[in-house]
Parts: structure tokens; sequence; C-alpha cells
């Protein structure tokens, strides 16, 4: 229960550190927050030679209001973007999120870079830069590219990420006041980690809906888009009919695991539930602002 | 592995110590500097007892290496009160019967001591919400939601 001896590095800046990462030749692994990477290390699940930390470059923690779009720097805390007022006022399906995500000490810490490279199947942020169609900022020693989060996530605890490679920035088109929206999320206790939960998006126009955003997370090896149930919706108004057909259509296209915390069965149950919660506050949301 | 020096502040009192960049703060405030208020549970961030206040903010101190805190200032269970001079949130754990064995008591009340300070606490539901990262197997947590309700209250 105590870590591997490791070779601590400090960079103080994102050039340093994805130069140290090369250097390493994938025995190095960042440390941002810690809260999923320290306990593997006291479990021993993992022994990097080299520990990058990274909490020391300057410049790397921000919610910034950059005009359609909201960046978040990847050294930001979970905390931070729960309680951000930016965030609130533009993406606040995302404020809601966000106090879903562990417990208090653990989002103090917990960095949204770590979390989206750590991808956890069953985390918040994953599936909120899937259904916010954001934009991931990469630094590698070749420069600099930026990636859909719908191409980054490849699996559980999988990302499309080299070795030497390193999340600077989420980017999230902001959501016009307009549009509706709802997060639901079941968990044993609160502040664990989902055993299944959705967010759902719904731009309405003339009491129809334009377009319909549904991400899940906790049923699958990754966070997912309910593709077909989003293209079910379109050109609709929520009613009982097209709200059985979402619903439906999000739970066929889960497959959950069976665990110690819950059975696939359940947990598809819970995706048909939590979107049909989501769908109706959203829709709910929707015709208010209307 | 090398050696670093770091220098920190706890509870007030300025150190400097050479260490291990492996060493859990958990393990630096207990071992290296004898501070045995901050209990060891899980020692993978699941218990919530070792929780310390690292530059005013709860964090777990298993899932820190000290050697990244230099120039940092963490507050201990130590820090709060005295046996002859609890302070306000002790005292409503005295009075609420908030513990028995008293192993989690250190980590609840530094998690107590960062919710009142961030969050309103309005309801029983917000304060276990806010709980719910501490484990305790002897109350129930019944008292312990009842002697932070009596803290929101004196706040």
């Amino acid at each position: 229960m105590k870590p591997p001896p490791f070779e601590y590095r400090v960079p103080d800046s994102v050039e340093a550190a994805v130069a140290m990462l090369a250097e390493g030749g994938g025995e190095a692994k960042v440390l941002a927050g810690g809260q999923s990477l320290v306990p593997m290390l006291n479990f021993r699940l993992l022994r990097p030679a080299i520990l990058v930390d990274i909490n020391r470059i300057p410049g790397l923690s921000y919610i910034r209001d950059d005009g359609d779009v909201i960046r978040v720097g990847a050294l930001t805390r979970h905390y931070q973007l729960e309680t951000s007022p930016v965030i609130f006022e533009h993406l606040p399906v995302l404020s809601a999120a966000m106090a879903h995500v562990a417990h208090l000490a653990i989002r103090n810490r917990g960095t949204i870079g770590g979390s989206l490279s750590h991808a956890d199947p069953a985390a918040e942020l994953p599936m909120m830069a899937l259904l916010l169609d954001a934009m991931l900022g990469i630094a590698s020693p070749q420069g600099r590219r930026s990636v859909a989060a719908r191409d980054f996530f490849l699996g559980a605890l999988s990302v499309g990420l080299e070795p030497d490679e390193l999340v600077t920035e989420m980017a999230f088109p902001k959501l016009p006041p307009s549009i509706g929206w709802g997060f639901e999320e079941v968990s044993r206790r609160h502040g664990d980690f989902a055993l299944a939960a959705v967010a759902a998006t719904l731009t309405v126009r003339d009491g129809t809906i334009a377009e319909a955003r549904i991400a899940i997370a906790g049923a699958d090896d990754r966070a997912v888009r309910a593709t077909e149930a989003e293209a079910l919706l379109a050109g609709r108004a929520l009613d009982q009919a097209s709200l059985d057909a979402a619903c439906e259509a999000a739970r066929a296209c889960v497959s959950p695991n069976t665990d110690l915390h819950a059975s696939s069965d359940y947990r598809r149950h819970l995706v048909e539930v939590l979107t049909a919660k989501a769908l109706d506050a959203a829709w709910r949301r929707a015709r208010e602002a209307a | 592995m090398s050696a670093h020096t770091i220098r920190v502040t706890v509870n007030g009192a300025a150190h400097e110590r050479s260490i291990e960049p492996r060493l859990l703060l958990a393990d630096f405030l207990r071992g290296t500097l004898g501070l045995t208020g901050t209990h060891v549970g899980c020692e993978h961030g699941v218990c919530g007892a070792c929780t310390v206040l690292v530059d005013g903010d709860s964090m777990r101190s298993c899932l820190l290496f000290a050697v990244q805190l230099d120039g940092c200032s963490i507050e201990t269970v130590e820090s709060l009160g005295t046996l002859n001079d609890l302070n306000p949130l002790q005292q409503a754990f005295r009075e609420h019967h908030a513990l028995q064995c008293g192993f989690c008591t250190p980590g609840m009340l530094m998690t107590a001591t960062d919710l009142l300070r961030k969050y309103p606490l309005a309801t029983d539901e917000q304060i276990r919400e806010g709980l719910s990262g501490n484990l305790c197997r002897c109350t129930g947590y019944e008292h312990i939601v009842a002697a932070v309700r009596a803290a929101r209250d004196a706040r």
C-alpha cells in the first residue's frame, strides 16, 4: 500500500513536460491531480520509472470566455469547474454534472485534463466532453494538435494519446440560453462512480426538436452518444411516443458490464429510466426558455 | 532515488525536511513530523480518514506526495483545538456524540471544516452528500450529521 520508488520531475512549461515524457520513452507518467494515478501507484498496479508533475506549470489552470467557446485549462480542478459562474451561465449542464464528481476532497485536487486522460467509463467529464462536442488541445514535442472528444476516447481507460503527449485544454462550444438540458445519475453513494448517468440537451424550435444530444456514462467500455435516439427525436415534439422510442434506442445502444455494484440488465434499465428523466428535464427547460 | 528538500508550513509552523519522492503526505505528517492526529485508513482515497487542508482546501493526504507540497501550507486536525479548548466544530461533535472509536474523526472534522466554508449545507441531504466521502463504521452517521448541522447553525 505504499507507492514504488520513482524519479520525480517538475517541468515549468508544457514544452519541458512533453520533452520529459519523450525522454522517458513510455516509462514516464504525468502526475496531475493524482486522484486516480496515486491509488494505482499505492496498489502497485503501475510502476512508472518517472513521474512528471505538471502542477507547477503556470498558465494551465483557467476558465476563459472566448467568444463562441469556453476554454478550460487542463490543470483546472473539478471544484473550480463546479463553482465557475462562467460555466454556470454558458454550460449549466456541466455545472450540474460536476457536483456528482466524487467528493469535495477529490474535486479540490482532481484535474479536468487528468479525468479526460484517465477516461474511466463511468466518469462524468468524458461524458460531458462527448455531449457538448468539446475539442481537446494536445501538446507533444512535435507541436500542438486539436482533437474532437468523439475521436479521443477509445475504450476503458484508453485514449488517443501518445506517451509523449499531454492534454492542455478542453474547449466547449457555448450552449445558447434557449437550449434545454438534463443530467441524471444513479450511484450507490453520492460521489461514487455512476452505475449509469445520462445527460441530454434539446434545441427546440417552433415546438419541435431541432437537435437532440444524449450522452451516457457507466454503461459501456467508454462514454457514448446515443446517436440513434438523437436521430429519432429530430423533428418531433417530446411526447410519450417519441420519448419511449428514444429511451428504447438509448437502452439498445449500450453494452454494460455486470460487476459487484450492478448487473448488466440493471444498468440497461437505468439507462432507459435516466434517459427519460434527462429528456423530460431538457424539454421542460427548453419550453420555459422559449 | 534521490532525496528532495521541501519547506512546508504545517499548522503554522515551518518545517524543512529531506524526503524521498514517493513519501505520501499522510506518512510525512505522521512519520516524519510525528503529527499522528491524521489517520490512515485505506491508503487509496476511499475512506477519507487522512483528509487534511492544503492551502485551505480539503484533500486526501494518502493521494498526495509530500514532495509536491514544497511551499504549501497544511492544516491537520491538530490545528483545530485542544483537549481543554475544543473549537466549535469539535465541541459540536462532542455534544452530539458524533464519534465512537474516533478513527474517522480527524477526517470527518477536516472535511466538515471545508464543507462549512464552501457550501450552504441547507439540508440534511446536502450534509450527507458532503460527508459521503468519509467512512465511519461505528456511528451510523446520524450523530455526525447532527453535529455538522449544529456547527452550520452556529456558523
